[in-house]
């Protein structure tokens, strides 16, 4: 495959703070690539340097073979954390400002229709809902029909029905074959869109690969769940480690089976019980000792 | 109430945390009294304005008219600028001791002119030769009309780009704009094309409405005041851009805008002539482009001054308009620091 992006030894520094601390990592044409990691943990300010808005320190980024200019500005797209637009300006206005920024385009109908975005055209940007108005972001980013699209915590502040529409989305922008790299705090949103994942935390890169890859690779193991009054009763010594949850108690056991047999001997009622596979938000927890934070 | 003192106190902390906004806040105020105070400080103005072009010559005694109390005796840049003046009751009598024969000019139609010949008249010396002229008297109105557009025009350009920009920066419409293939310069002329567009219609509208109230004057060329107003214009708003090409706060904004705008309005003589002010206000009213605006459009408007009269203030305006673009453009931020 070919490396549509290719990041090469980046540090980028602030005044008391290292943002960014030598990251590399390449990202391949018409994959989806997330990058995933909790708050300050440089993801965004990674993002801003690939995306050519903010300058780094070290390092260099390469957009198809060449540093990042006026051709990698007219084919990348982009979706900002937060975006304020013009005053006073209709959805229509707003795709008719961006497009006209651009030397190649989508046709409005088409945009409209990916977008979902027909029947707000004439509405006023700034009357728009959170779902509406980061499908214009994304209609906005699209608008060049870019080969490489930017999206960092899109679906952030969402709702879950919004959330899963744009996922819809960018499901659909992948299908046609377009790069798209993601930042996200939202591990579901990672497993489903993501063929290739990097994980940073304080400015470095401590995971990377496909989902399947990475929980292959760090957990043979499976979480059994059981509710928290159980936790008193569970016998000693017990062998596998187990995880107070909220209300319920997490087993982590590579052998379900021996499991359940040590419960059963110690009398506690399998109702309730629930088995699961490990999840990306497991391999975050265990790689950065922390909760993630929306 | 404790809700609307809870918000009074949150917006106090910001504001005095925000320390460039607060110095300003402080500065600003105190320079402009001072300044003020400086440039209308000084004796009372006298009753009357006498040029004199020669105070005496050779074989001619020094004038015992030229010892009357209570009248500006001053010396004009020329006796045809003096008469100029006196044509339209900006000077009340003019007086050349070196002309053959020594003569003096008065304009018949000035009340002031009348006293002063009458003075002159009693006074023992030497009898001078009487000139008249004759001229409409240029009323304050027309005078200061525009000084009042050229006024506007200096706010809405200043004010209206730069508090824009600042706003857009720091709601990151401009980083928006920044991931797209628009450089800084094309941002920033279209919004100098944008405002002036907007200033030079508006200022056509209330020239026509103002014209129609108050019959003031036009001897020059419409389309000589047009170029001049998209000139100034122009200029103003790359100032406002330039001043704005960095700042991401509001108040910053509003203080720096203000530290232009109001010097400006003083130095430029928006309201009085400044005419026989300190040479230090002289020569700083010609860094500011609101003076070129000014003199030109009077000289257009009140003489009827062609294109080639006003050719200096044109490039002037033109100069400093490129100038301002091309350092904003330089030195132009699309994000918050």
């Amino acid at each position: 495959m070919v490396a549509i992006l290719e990041v090469r030894d980046l540090v980028k520094r602030y005044p008391g703070l290292t943002a960014v601390d030598g990251v590399s990592f390449a990202v391949e044409q018409g994959t989806c690539f997330g990058l995933l990691g909790p708050n300050g943990a440089g993801k965004t300010t990674t993002i801003e340097v690939l995306e050519g808005i903010t300058a780094p320190t070290a390092g260099q980024v390469l957009f198809q073979g060449e540093p990042l200019g006026p051709r990698f500005r007219a084919a990348a797209g982009i979706q900002f954390q937060t975006t304020a637009l013009q005053d006073f300006l209709t959805v229509r206005e707003h795709l008719a400002l961006f497009s006209r920024l651009y030397p190649r385009t989508l046709p409005l109908d088409e945009l409209v229709q990916l977008c979902a975005l027909g029947e707000l055209l004439e509405r006023d940007a700034r009357k728009l809902s959170g779902g509406q108005r980061q499908r214009l972001l994304l209609a906005i980013a699209l608008v060049n029909d870019p080969d490489v699209l930017f999206l960092d915590e899109p679906t952030t502040g969402l709702d879950p029905q919004a959330r899963r529409n744009l996922w819809a989305l960018v499901e659909s922008i992948r299908g046609r074959g377009k790069t798209v790299l993601l930042t996200t705090h939202y591990m579901e949103e990672a497993y489903t869109l993501c063929d290739d994942i990097a994980i940073m935390d304080h400015g470095r890169i401590i995971a990377r690969g496909s989902p399947g890859q990475l929980l292959a690779e760090h957990f043979s193991d499976v979480v059994l769940e059981l509710p928290r009054a159980a936790l008193q009763r569970l016998p000693e010594p017990f062998p596998w480690t187990v995880l107070a949850a909220g209300e319920r108690v997490e087993i982590l056991t590579d052998d379900v089976a021996a499991t359940l047999r040590r419960l059963l001997a110690a009398d506690i009622p399998l109702a309730g019980v629930q088995v699961r596979p490990r999840t990306l938000e497991d391999l975050f927890l265990e790689l950065t000792g922390r909760e993630l934070r929306a | 109430m404790r809700r609307v003192l809870a918000v009074v106190h949150a917006r106090n902390l910001e504001f005095l945390r925000d320390r460039s906004a607060l110095a300003w806040n402080l500065v600003l105020p105190m320079a402009l009294v001072l300044g003020l105070a400086w440039v209308f400080s000084g004796p009372e103005r006298p009753l009357f304005k006498v040029a004199v072009v020669a105070a005496a010559s050779p074989g001619v005694p020094a004038h015992p008219f030229l010892a009357t109390e209570h009248v500006d005796f001053y010396a004009p840049v020329s006796r045809e600028d003096a008469i100029t003046k006196l044509s339209r009751h900006q000077t009340d009598l003019v007086v050349d001791l070196a002309a053959e024969p020594p003569s003096y000019w008065v304009n018949t139609q000035s009340g002031k002119g009348y006293v002063l010949e009458r003075l002159l008249a009693v006074a023992a010396g030497e009898p001078l030769q009487r000139h008249t002229v004759e001229g409409r008297e240029i009323r304050y109105v027309d005078w200061v009309v525009p000084g009042i557009l050229g006024m506007n025009i200096m706010f809405s350009g200043l004010f209206g780009v730069g508090y824009v920009l600042v706003r857009y920066r720091k709601t990151g419409y401009l980083k928006r704009l920044r991931a797209t293939p628009l450089s800084a310069f094309e941002f920033l002329l279209a919004q100098v094309l944008s405002r002036l567009l907007l200033i030079v219609s508006v200022s056509c509208l209330v020239f026509a409405g103002t014209n129609v109230l108050l019959r003031f004057p036009m001897r020059g060329s419409y389309l000589s005041l047009l170029l001049l107003a998209a000139l100034g214009a122009a200029s103003m708003i790359s100032l406002g851009l330039l001043v704005a090409a960095r700042v991401d706060s509001e108040e910053l904004a509003g203080g720096l805008l203000n530290l232009l705008s109001w010097p400006m309005m003083i130095v430029s003589g928006v309201w009085f002539s400044l005419e026989g002010a300190h040479p230090f206000i002289q020569i700083a009213a010609q860094l500011s482009p609101l003076t070129h605006l000014l003199v030109a459009a009077r000289a257009v408007m009140l003489d009827g001054a062609d294109l080639t009269a006003i050719a200096w203030h044109l490039a002037v305006l033109a100069i400093m308009s490129a100038t301002f673009l091309a350092l904003g453009a330089a030195s132009f931020r699309w994000s918050r620091s």
